[in-house]
């Protein structure tokens, strides 16, 4: 090991952006209906099972390129310091890090780009879940507050996919001191009269929940990810409880008044450029083409009481 | 009966021989008054010596030292007419955080606090300091009242952390974490976060988005407790004494990081052993760090305050 193959190659693929490597398996099993899916089906299916609909995960540039028109960019963000406490568990987090960042070709786990939806412009932040499971330290927090001005200064929406396990807590106090300041960054936007749209997706849950995940002016997520502030273990522990059917999945959180829709993949684009629409635009646009029909998936109907409440 | 901690051993056994000497003294036996001079010296320096370099971990066992002053001793002792307000307006009230609004060297104030009890029916009673979405609520709305009608805001913060369950979640904890921090980051008065225990992770920011944050010299502020980080970094929990050190959750390393603004000194072997000069020192450092914010307006202070966050652990950043 040299500083080329530590340092030079991955910066020379995430240059080329196509690491070209030959997938070890060209069939992807569904991890829900254990269908065997062909990459290449499943990359034109936006990594949705073809046959039972189950939304797997998909990577920061591969949402990107599902929500935005083709031109975008991505955007250069400022550096953090790296392994500000020199913490070491089993292994050198500085070691971790840079494993990632190859694996990746990021500097962290957090993507943003500018650019446009059915033509309105957009500032766009998503999370690398491959990156260190998504988790929130200083580079992550640098990302969002760049997003935040960026959009500021582009008189854009801002839109956050998130996919995290929460803080990063390689980074101790830092990464708790990253949920004010991405709150912060909402509230730039807010200020700024600008939509701050979030799109929970599998899985965000800790400090990433607990702060400027939570407070967008509209809240999506897609169907079936998991969503929560404590980890389903720590709360059996604590509680002693079996949890119950669903539990933390988008659905619950929609029946139980903690988002407003929750949108199926292939639909996300469309829904976020109507919504972009009505919050910006108070009359309609010049009409091109009829607006396709959405569908947002309903509140889950209760399981029992059928009957409608009559009224007291 | 005081309560040692596993570290105290060797002091809970000079102080045990003490009170053993002086009970022979007072039933009429020799009198022993240098022998118990002598010890009492010797019991001093040990525990001097102890305290003056406690790990990480035997930090993390004082801060949660059943008789260290807990939120409510210090809203006593500091917050004359205090009245407490109850309630999030919406579900319930949820003891686990205190709030109200009382005076302060004579300045009308908002309180707030985690509050984790001190026997076992009041610590039932708060649920050990862990809140639900409701108690999150309630600071929030307290805040905002705060806002309202300019009274500084002051909270005493002791918490392992927001109470994880499953009620918790189906109402929205994290919603309600992070609403809690945007009022704390809003509001347009003065606010000084004070953590005087345990800092525990979102349970605890959400109350100490301030403009100051004091610790005390033995409390501990993390993103995650000392074992649960090694259960998940070290897959064994009994490794917690390590993550503790590695975390850098005291409070001088969070001072030499610049995530807390002063650390106030403890009397000598923790705030459980002069509870009174604990909180007397508090009042202290909490008016001198106040004081001068009283003369700014809001808009300042917001701005001041946000700037504050942003700049966290930004040394280097290009």
């Amino acid at each position: 090991m040299n500083w080329i193959t530590d340092w030079a190659l991955p910066k020379i693929k995430g240059l080329i952006g196509t690491s070209r490597e030959v997938p070890d398996n060209l069939w992807h099993k569904c991890p829900a209906c254990e269908q065997m899916i062909f990459h290449r089906d499943l990359e034109r299916n936006l990594h949705v099972c073809p046959s039972c609909g189950h939304h797997m995960r998909l990577s920061a540039q591969g949402r990107i390129k599902a929500t935005l028109d083709e031109g975008w960019s991505r955007i250069e963000l400022p550096k953090a310091p790296a392994d500000p406490l020199r913490f070491r568990d089993q292994r050198r987090y500085s070691e971790r890090l840079k494993d990632a960042q190859t694996k990746t070709a990021m500097d962290d786990a957090v993507v943003v780009a500018q650019g446009a939806i059915e033509g309105r412009k957009v500032v766009v932040a998503a999370f690398e879940f491959s990156f260190l499971g998504g988790s929130m330290g200083a580079g992550v927090g640098e990302a969002l507050v760049t997003a935040a001005k960026l959009a500021v200064l582009q008189d854009a929406p801002l839109i956050v996919f998130t996919a995290s396990g929460g803080a990063r807590m390689q980074e101790g106090t830092i990464s708790l001191m990253q949920m004010p300041r991405t709150v912060i960054a909402t509230r730039l936007v807010k200020e700024a009269g600008l939509p701050f749209i979030v799109v929970l997706c599998d899985p965000t849950t800790g400090g990433v929940t607990a702060s400027f995940a939570m407070l967008g002016d509209i809240q999506i997520a897609e169907p079936g990810a998991l969503i929560g502030f404590a980890g389903a273990r720590v709360i059996e522990q604590t509680v002693r409880e079996k949890l119950p059917e669903g539990f933390q999945r988008a659905e619950y959180l929609l029946e139980h008044g903690i988002l407003d829709m929750v949108v199926k993949r292939h639909e996300m684009r469309a829904t976020l450029g109507r919504l972009i629409s009505l919050l910006r635009e108070k009359l309609p646009p010049e009409p091109a083409e009829p607006a396709p029909e959405l569908v947002a998936l309903p509140a889950p109907e209760p399981a029992e009481a059928t009957e409608p409440a009559k009224p007291a | 009966m005081r309560h040692f901690l596993e570290f105290e051993k060797p002091i809970a056994e000079l102080e045990g021989k003490i009170e053993e000497l002086r009970r022979t003294t007072d039933a009429g036996g020799i009198d022993v008054a240098e022998e118990v001079g002598k010890l009492r010296d010797k019991a001093e320096t040990l525990l001097r010596q102890t305290y003056a370099k406690l790990s990480p971990w035997q930090k993390t066992l004082v801060a949660r030292h059943p008789e260290r002053p807990k939120a409510m001793d210090y809203v006593r002792a500091l917050v004359a007419e205090f009245m407490p307000l109850a309630g999030d307006r919406a579900f319930a009230d949820d003891a686990a955080v205190v709030a109200g609004l009382g005076r302060f060297r004579g300045h009308a104030v908002a309180v707030l606090g985690t509050e984790k009890g001190r026997d076992t029916e009041s610590r039932v009673q708060h649920n050990f300091g862990m809140a639900r979405p409701e108690g999150y609520r309630k600071a929030r709305r307290v805040m905002e009242l705060a806002g309202r009608f300019g009274l500084p805001i002051l909270s005493f913060v002791d918490t392992a952390g927001a109470f994880p369950g499953i009620e918790a979640e189906a109402r929205g904890q994290a919603e309600a974490i992070a609403r809690s921090i945007e009022a704390g980051l809003e509001a347009p008065v003065p606010f000084v976060a004070t953590i005087i225990g345990e800092g525990g992770s979102g349970g605890a920011i959400a109350l100490a988005a301030a403009d100051r944050i004091l610790m005390l010299e033995h409390a501990v502020y993390s993103v995650i407790s000392p074992e649960g980080c090694a259960s998940i970094l070290w897959r064994d929990a009994a490794q917690a004494p390590t993550a503790a050190e590695a975390l850098r959750m005291t409070a001088e390393d969070l001072r030499k990081l610049a995530l807390v603004d002063a650390v106030v000194p403890e009397p000598l072997g923790g705030a459980h052993r002069d509870p009174a000069a604990m909180m007397a020192a508090v009042g202290d450092k909490v008016w001198s760090v106040l004081e001068p914010l009283l003369a700014l307006d809001g808009a300042t202070l917001r701005a001041r305050r946000r700037e504050k966050f942003l700049e966290m652990g930004r040394a280097g950043v290009v």
